[in-house]
């Protein structure tokens, strides 16, 4: 317990913190003139301690799961980063990117090296050849658990320099506090939790970041390093997707509503002509990038850039207004068509590919349920809960609008980009569950623009008050009108008190946020889920062990070269703790092959041996909780196993497995459910 | 000479170790449990027994409710062959039921199941394992009026002479049960089967209804190859066996020749010899497969390799390993299905070789070996190996249909080149 109330003090101060460095000026007009500092470097003092902290607290925040259970990897996917992370360690690189996985998908195989995102395992391997380099005598598996959170950690220093970049560094500071707790962010990115999205937030953010940076000051440089940002979250994770979509989508807004400028260009088409030719280099991308429906988006605007230079020049060539009003109608007119023809003769040539189910679930959130219960059976492809909305984001949901509505007040070329990242990605953390993710910086950034905003508003107004005195009060009065919640009347007289009971409530809501983020980081997220923990009768805690106990015994049991079968779930922890091939596992590439596990598992014994002996089975893993009250069993996940089995071969019906349309498993169910494996 | 004594020592005692790593392996079983009645059979019999005997195998005689039988000590079996020639017994002692005979068969040991009419159930049951039922009437026994063997001993015709088997020198001279195989068995076949004159009946009574076996379908003498390689050999007549029928002199009904002596005992030694495994058994070894051009097995092929592919074959003859010859060897190169099947060629001295291409599909392949000819025992190989892609490095690095592209690259480096320093240096 000592780490809850250490870090809890840290998040209540770290939140606490840029008001007081917003009053600090105030403060050093007397109490800290005996200190040979000035102003401006007290401030800089402040906030670097302040950064400094909320970096540390970004990562200790996150150990609770180390601390409960024990140093290890947690859930599925991330023991096939583990294991090959220490491949790459191991056999270096070319090997890696070379390796043919017989492994898993057996008699498939599966090239690994062709078909993951490369960058969280070489990011680790090079964490691990620094340590070595420097003599620190560390196990790969501890830098894979603390990768997560030491990204997180990074991610606050970038969030401070984007809340910088699109308001002020209060609202940076706000920001850094805000992510370096926020549950939604904190649920990816645990210790242990050693999977894409730890690393892809960081990288997602930076590329944002310097991109924004790119498009304010039209620097070269920085779309340069925009560029390489995107890069690094194309090596780390399939939400790029995301950022080449968020990005062409918001230089269309911005050419729309004629903010069109030189910076834009030169950021726009710098990043996305580097970026796509990194990207490219990616084997698992590669040629996806030109080619895939998906990525046709970004490639339309980078056209449509040229367009506009062209118009912009002709412009300028032409003074006559009216010859230009006929030329941009024909131009206008004759790229847009030229456009469609070439989209509508690579998609029907199929030089385009068209878009992958993933990406039409996100547009059609029915989609997936009717078309592909693949995807639809994972839980955090699930439309979200309205409840989880609130236990990931709690009092930042309320801010969020406000932030918007200050956004909207000082419209720039970065908040616009800050306001169509927030929405479109709240849009997606409604359709799946575990986009939340990504929404988080937006929430996080924009909820922080509101805080810093009314806390700057509301210290001034207190200020101008005290100082009445020495100052005139037109600046309270200008950040009073910016404040929605302080607008009051100048002439009011209890303006004072009621600044400061706003200010005291503003302070009430940002510690219960960190008391929030605290619970909900060491009671939810902070669980492995292959080691279970559930509360004894007498409160105590019971640790159920049992699934590596399960994968210890493979390992100890069965020959070497034997296959098991199991639902895909399981899969890469039976590769990476068993060390035994598998049929199918979470990487879920081929649909036919795990609709033919699915079908063995729900057909009658007889049928389901030939089909297991077609695919050299030696033995079946199932998970059944009944005893324990472990709810995701195989139980739980038959009708799913029935649904895609059924998808690929119609011979497997549902109606079969159920009872009046009901799913039981008492001896009122179905016959078909109970014969069958 | 303490020293001399030293290496004697070390050398007599290094000699039997030798010997026992430098012999071949013998796939012919040595010890056999056989499980009489009473031991009268022993002397009855002993013509059989002797030719057992004689080609070297030890024979324990035990009644079979001996309480003190047993099959295996310590997890290991004692016995490699088990003849049961107790067609009465109800409960065998010891800790022998029908699970531990067929625990016996399944773990690659012989069988010899002789019944008689009036068999017992257990004996039926253990047939019934085997893929057997004999004829549920207790006194049925097998009878034929047309190819019966004229005998002076009785007239109900229930003493048949049978010829319908390979290379008959005279007619086998059968009394007893018979039994029809069960159809869901495919590993059962009949060795000997009646005329389809013939019908199962008790001779004793009057035949009120037709009798449930019939003609050819009842089967006299029947072998199992089990997948393991186990053989067993099931027949409803202990007196096949015994010396009077080895040495009675046989006519068949409707017949001039009188053979002198009945082909039971030829017949017998020849189909003991094989359920013993001392004819018809193969081994393959030295499975070996490397790429064309290098010796060394590769952990891993890459699509498009040339491979090549050889086992060695051997037929045991009873005393050593022949080179087994023959033209229908095949080798599957399998994932799934297969992608490669290929006949091997044989160099006549049991090297069987194959050169093929590692077909342009990753995954996980397997070489199998799937030989199944009727007689010999089942060869079953199968060896994993994974195909890999080509690495990154394995293309080609300059192809030359691509080289308009490398042109078209350089020049447009070239030419922004030259336009940026005219466009910077005109003016």
């Amino acid at each position: 317990m000592v780490g809850k109330t250490e870090s809890q003090n840290g998040a209540v101060k770290a939140t606490a913190a840029p008001a007081m460095n917003l009053e600090s000026d105030l403060f050093s007009n007397f109490s800290f003139k005996s200190f040979k500092l000035k102003t401006k470097q007290q401030e800089l003092l402040l906030r670097v301690s302040i950064l400094g902290l909320v970096y540390i607290l970004a990562f200790i925040t996150r150990l609770f799961s180390v601390l409960r259970y024990e140093s290890m990897i947690h859930e599925f996917d991330p023991y096939f980063n583990y294991r090959t992370t220490l491949f790459l360690t191991e056999k270096g690189f070319y090997e890696f990117w070379n390796w043919f996985d017989s492994e898993s998908w057996y008699p498939l195989g599966r090239i690994i090296g062709g078909t993951l995102y490369p960058g969280l395992m070489v990011t680790a391997a090079f964490i691990y050849w620094t340590l070595r380099f420097l003599r620190f005598a560390v196990h790969i598996r501890e830098v894979c658990v603390l990768t997560a959170p030491f990204f997180a950690s990074n991610t606050t220093v970038v969030a401070y320099f984007f809340g910088k970049e699109i308001w002020d560094s209060g609202a940076g500071l706000v920001a850094a506090a805000f992510i370096a707790i926020c549950p939604g962010y904190i649920s990816r990115s645990v210790a242990g939790s050693y999977d894409n999205e730890g690393v892809a937030i960081f990288a997602l953010l930076l590329t944002f970041y310097l991109f924004v940076k790119a498009v304010n000051t039209g620097s070269l440089a920085w779309a340069l390093a925009s560029a390489f940002g995107y890069f690094y979250m194309v090596s780390a994770w399939g939400g790029y997707v995301f950022i080449i979509n968020l990005i062409p989508l918001y230089v269309l807004v911005l050419l729309i509503t004629g903010r069109y400028s030189m910076r834009l260009y030169v950021a726009y088409n710098c990043m996305y002509v580097l970026g796509m030719l990194l990207a490219m280099q990616i084997r698992f991308v590669g040629f996806q990038h030109v080619q895939s429906g998906e990525h046709m988006a970004a490639m339309g605007v980078f056209f449509l850039m040229q367009v506009f230079y062209f118009l912009d020049w002709v412009k300028y060539m032409l003074s006559d207004t009216k010859l230009f009003q006929a030329f941009l109608r024909i131009t206008v007119t004759s790229a847009i068509a030229v456009g469609a023809l070439a989209l509508g003769v690579g998609t029907a040539s199929g030089y385009i590919s068209p878009w992958t189910g993933r990406f039409y679930s996100l547009l059609d959130p029915t989609y997936a349920k009717d078309n592909i219960p693949i995807i639809a059976s994972v839980s955090e492809h699930q439309p979200t809960a309205w409840s989880s909305f609130m236990f990931d984001f709690h009092i930042l949901l309320f801010l969020f609008p406000a932030g918007l509505y200050f956004c909207f007040k000082k419209l720039s070329d970065a908040t616009i980009f800050i306001v169509m990242y927030g929405l479109t990605s709240m849009y997606f953390a409604g359709v799946m569950v575990r986009l939340i993710l990504v929404a988080t910086p937006a929430v996080c950034l924009i909820s922080a623009i509101a805080v810093s905003a009314t806390i700057k508003n509301l210290t001034s107004l207190l200020r101008t008050k005290s100082k009445t005195a020495v100052a005139g009060s037109s600046k309270g009065t200008g950040g009073s009108k910016a404040s929605s919640k302080a607008s009051f009347d100048q002439s009011q007289p209890f303006q004072k008190n009621g600044a400061i009971a706003l200010l005291l409530g503003a302070f009430y809501l940002l510690s219960k946020y960190a008391t929030h983020c605290t619970w909900v980081t060491s009671e939810a997220y902070s669980s492995p889920s292959i080691v279970l923990a559930a509360r004894g009768a007498h409160g105590n805690r019971v640790i159920f062990d049992d699934y590596r106990e399960a994968y210890f015994w493979l390992r100890q049991n069965t020959p070497p070269d034997a296959k098991v079968m199991s639902w895909w779930d399981y899969g890469y922890q039976i590769t990476a703790m068993g060390n035994r091939t598998v049929i199918v596992d979470n990487n879920t590439w081929n649909n036919t092959h795990i609709a033919t596990v699915g079908r063995a598992m729900s057909s009658y014994e007889d049928e389901a041996y030939e089909i297991m002996r077609s695919l050299d089975v030696d033995y079946v893993l199932v998970v059944f909780g009944g005893v324990t009250g472990y709810s995701s069993d195989d139980i739980n996940k038959f009708l799913w196993m029935v649904r895609i089995g059924g998808g690929v071969f119609p011979v497997i019906k549902e109606p079969d497995y159920l009872v009046n349309g009901d799913y039981r498993v008492d001896k009122g169910a179905a016959p078909k459910m109970l014969n069958c494996l | 000479m303490a020293k001399l004594l030293l290496y004697l020592t070390l050398a007599t005692s290094l000699i039997p170790l030798f010997s026992v790593a430098f012999s071949p392996e013998n796939p012919t079983d040595r010890r056999v449990l056989v499980l009489v009645d009473d031991f009268a059979i022993k002397s009855s019999h002993s013509l059989y027994f002797g030719s057992l005997t004689s080609r070297g195998f030890q024979l324990e005689f035990k009644l079979a409710d001996d309480p003190n039988i047993g099959l295996q000590r310590y997890g290991q079996y004692l016995y490699d062959a088990l003849v049961l020639f107790c067609p009465s017994v109800e409960r065998f002692g010891g800790s022998i039921d029908v699970a531990s005979i067929v625990d016996f068969v399944d773990s690659g040991h012989d069988l010899i199941v002789a019944a008689d009419s009036n068999a017992s159930d257990l004996i039926r049951e253990v047939a019934t394992e085997c893929g057997v039922d004999f004829d549920e009437d207790p006194a049925a026994m097998v009878i034929d009026h047309i190819n019966y063997a004229v005998s002076n001993f009785d007239g109900d015709h229930t003493l048949i002479a049978s010829d319908d088997f390979i290379k008959a020198d005279a007619p086998v001279l059968f009394q007893g049960i018979g039994h029809s195989l069960n159809p869901a068995n495919s590993l059962v076949l009949k060795v000997l089967s009646a005329s389809s004159s013939a019908y199962s009946a008790n001779p004793k009574s009057k035949l009120s209804n037709p009798p449930s076996l019939t003609g050819s379908a009842i089967s006299l003498v029947s072998v199992v190859q089990a997948r393991n390689n186990a053989r067993i050999l099931i027949t409803g007549s202990l007196s096949m066996f015994s010396n009077r029928f080895f040495r009675s002199g046989v006519q068949k009904a409707g017949s001039s020749i009188k053979h002198e002596k009945s082909g039971n005992e030829q017949f017998l030694t020849e189909i003991s010899k094989w359920v013993f495994h001392e004819r018809g058994h193969l081994k393959a070894v030295n499975v070996r497969h490397h790429k064309v051009g290098e010796s060394d097995e590769p952990a891993i092929y890459r699509i498009n390799d040339d491979l090549e592919y050889s086992v060695e074959i051997y037929e045991w003859s009873g005393t050593s390993w022949e080179p087994y010859v023959s033209d229908d060897v095949q080798v599957q190169f399998y994932m799934m299905s297969p992608y490669v099947l290929k006949t091997l060629s044989t160099d006549q001295k049991g090297h069987y070789s194959a050169e093929f291409k590692v077909p342009d599909v990753y995954g996980v392949f397997q070489f199998k070996v799937e030989y199944q000819r009727l007689g010999y025992t089942s060869l079953s190989l199968s060896k994993q190996i994974p195909v890999r892609p080509y690495r990154h490095n394995e293309y080609e690095r300059f192809l030359p249909a691509a080289y308009p592209y490398y042109g078209s690259a350089f020049s447009m480096m070239a030419g922004f080149f030259i336009f940026t320093i005219v466009h910077l240096y005109s003016k």
